[in-house]
């Protein structure tokens, strides 16, 4: 099985204070994994290594066949400005950048694709609604429309179902499902490992090291849990949390 | 009765048409950029941003007199020095960037207006804070028509990464090199077209027609296209009554013109049909009605 993504003893932080240290893993080309671990553990660094945002420290990231353009990353606190004036098929229009760019027509065929991304994540007929008007859970909806119209190979997604109703949840995991069985790679940094085992067939326990990696059953075991706990509160609090200048 | 009241100060008066056509022009070009700072919260910046072009021009002005090219060259670099700086330092230190851009535009107009106190009468200082609309020659009329076409049609090729860049900057970054760029464009806009308005309507006021009709726009429409358009439209119409209301009442042009402004702002602010006060009150109570209806 060729990999997506390969970790060779790669650490990444901030600040010269590593987050993730001498990981050594191989993300299988189409596999759904989950990050999990504890607060602290360096899960959203790790997604930001991947996306390119922080260099590695040490070691090496290697991509295989995927170029970073084939990379979308939903970040857990999306930056879009809800008070600005632009629809919801505006925002979810977005998702075309890399085929349009900032003069390419939007037409017809990819209005089509418009309106069946939004279908996709059960927010037909939003499409002409301000953005100001969503609730956070149909805001998230509207976003994973958006990396439905991007159409990349490689998914990373952090926290997607945080602070979202139990039924947009399910909604959403359904169409994250759906991006694997398109043989698309999916990482999601996940807290809740009900959700983990039952819909993530691969699970990365991080906890600044790695902890364990393999199928889910074989990872979230009381003993890896426990041993991640430690792991993270004998280093002491995030590292990022103590080194960030003060702004 | 009607004519000599609303037309003839510009059918007898050429220096009245002039200052009609320049107004006009500042307002089309200018607004759009307002609309923008607005919305991404930066209608302070484009207050900073006029200050910090009063030292180009008093230099300008130092060394050749009330010259056009002179105080247009030393306003322009005047401004992109305190955007690049105030960036720069935003970027490189823990100075937030409210904080580096206000310290960078008041040691640029206290130089300013030290300069301009060196060598000049204050009859300078009053032409280079507020303008002098009713004396724009054919050259000043020129330089404006220029900035502002050049800017409407920047802000057309520059529009979906902008509208971009202001609704999701994040996401922009994760996949285009073009944020960086459009900032920067942008704000090149923004002090181009404060250069402009400051030879009609001084550094002080030109930003007010950038501004305020941007603001007023915010309470009668939704989209960003239809918000360009009302805010032009008000600028344009503040331009035309302000002028005339100077003309009859021997008010100061500039500052009336951003009088009139300010009067259709204060008016959007109580009937605007988006989140106006009346309109605010008036939800509010057919809403209590809805609700008691069941009963």
């Amino acid at each position: 099985m060729s990999h997506a993504i390969t970790f060779d003893d790669y650490s990444v932080g901030y600040d010269r204070l590593p987050a993730v240290q001498g990981l050594q893993a191989r993300i299988a080309q189409g596999s759904l994994t989950a990050i999990v671990g504890p607060n602290g553990a360096g899960k959203s660094t790790l997604l930001k290594g991947v996306v390119g945002t922080l260099a590695p420290m040490t070691g090496r990231i290697c991509l295989g066949t995927l170029n970073r353009k084939d990379i979308t990353y939903l970040p857990q606190l999306s930056a879009v400005d809800r008070s600005f004036p632009i629809s919801v098929g505006e925002l979810v229009a977005m998702g075309f950048w890399r085929k349009v760019g900032a003069f390419g027509r939007i037409d017809s065929n990819r209005r089509q694709l418009l309106t069946e991304a939004l279908a996709a994540v059960g927010m037909d007929g939003f499409e002409k609604r301000s953005i100001g008007t969503l609730s956070g859970g149909q805001l998230q909806r509207a976003l994973f429309a958006r990396v439905l119209l991007q159409d990349s190979a490689l998914l990373l997604l952090d926290e997607p179902f945080n602070a979202i109703d139990a039924g947009t949840t399910t909604d959403l995991i359904g169409v994250v499902k759906r991006w694997q069985s398109e043989g698309r790679t999916v990482m999601a940094v996940l807290h809740d490992t009900d959700v983990v085992r039952e819909h993530f067939p691969q699970t990365l326990l991080l906890a600044r090291e790695l902890i364990a990696h393999g199928p889910t059953a074989q990872v979230l075991t009381a003993e890896n849990q426990f041993r991640a706990r430690q792991m993270c509160e004998a280093c002491g609090g995030p590292p990022h949390t103590c080194s960030r200048r003060i702004a | 009765m009607i004519w000599d009241l609303f037309f003839n100060p510009f059918v007898d008066f050429g220096f009245m048409r002039r200052a009609l056509l320049g107004c006009v022009v500042v307002s089309v070009g200018a607004t759009p950029l307002g609309v923008f700072l607005m919305l991404r919260r930066m209608s302070l910046t484009g207050d900073a941003m006029a200050h910090a072009i009063l030292p180009g021009a008093a230099a300008g002005y130092l060394i050749s007199g009330l010259s056009l090219g002179a105080m247009t060259l030393g306003g322009l670099a005047a401004g992109m020095t305190v955007a690049l700086l105030s960036g720069y330092v935003t970027r490189r230190t823990a100075l937030s960037e409210d904080a580096s851009l206000a310290a960078f535009y008041l040691i640029s107009l206290a130089l300013g207006v030290v300069l301009i106190s060196t060598r000049g009468s204050n009859v300078d200082l009053m032409h280079v804070l507020f303008g002098s609309v009713l004396a724009l020659d054919d050259a000043a009329l020129m330089l404006l028509c220029v900035f502002a076409t050049l800017s409407i049609f920047s802000l057309a090729l520059l529009f979906r990464p902008l509208v971009l860049e202001c609704a999701d900057p994040q996401f922009l970054r994760s996949v285009s090199r073009l944020s960086a760029i459009t900032h920067f464009v942008f704000l090149t806009l923004v002090v181009m077209n404060l250069v402009g308005g400051f030879h009609a309507l001084g550094t002080l006021m030109a930003v007010g027609i950038m501004i305020l009709p941007a603001a007023a726009a915010r309470f009668w429409v939704y989209g960003i296209g239809s918000m360009l358009t009302v805010a032009a439209t008000i600028a344009v119409f503040s331009s035309y009554s302000g002028l005339l209301l100077s003309y009859h009442y021997s008010f100061p042009s500039g500052p009336t013109i951003i009088l009139a402004a300010g009067a259709a702002y204060l008016f959007s602010i109580v009937f605007g049909r988006q989140g106006g006060l009346v309109h605010q009150t008036h939800v509010a109570r057919s809403e209590q009605l809805k609700a008691m209806k069941p009963l």
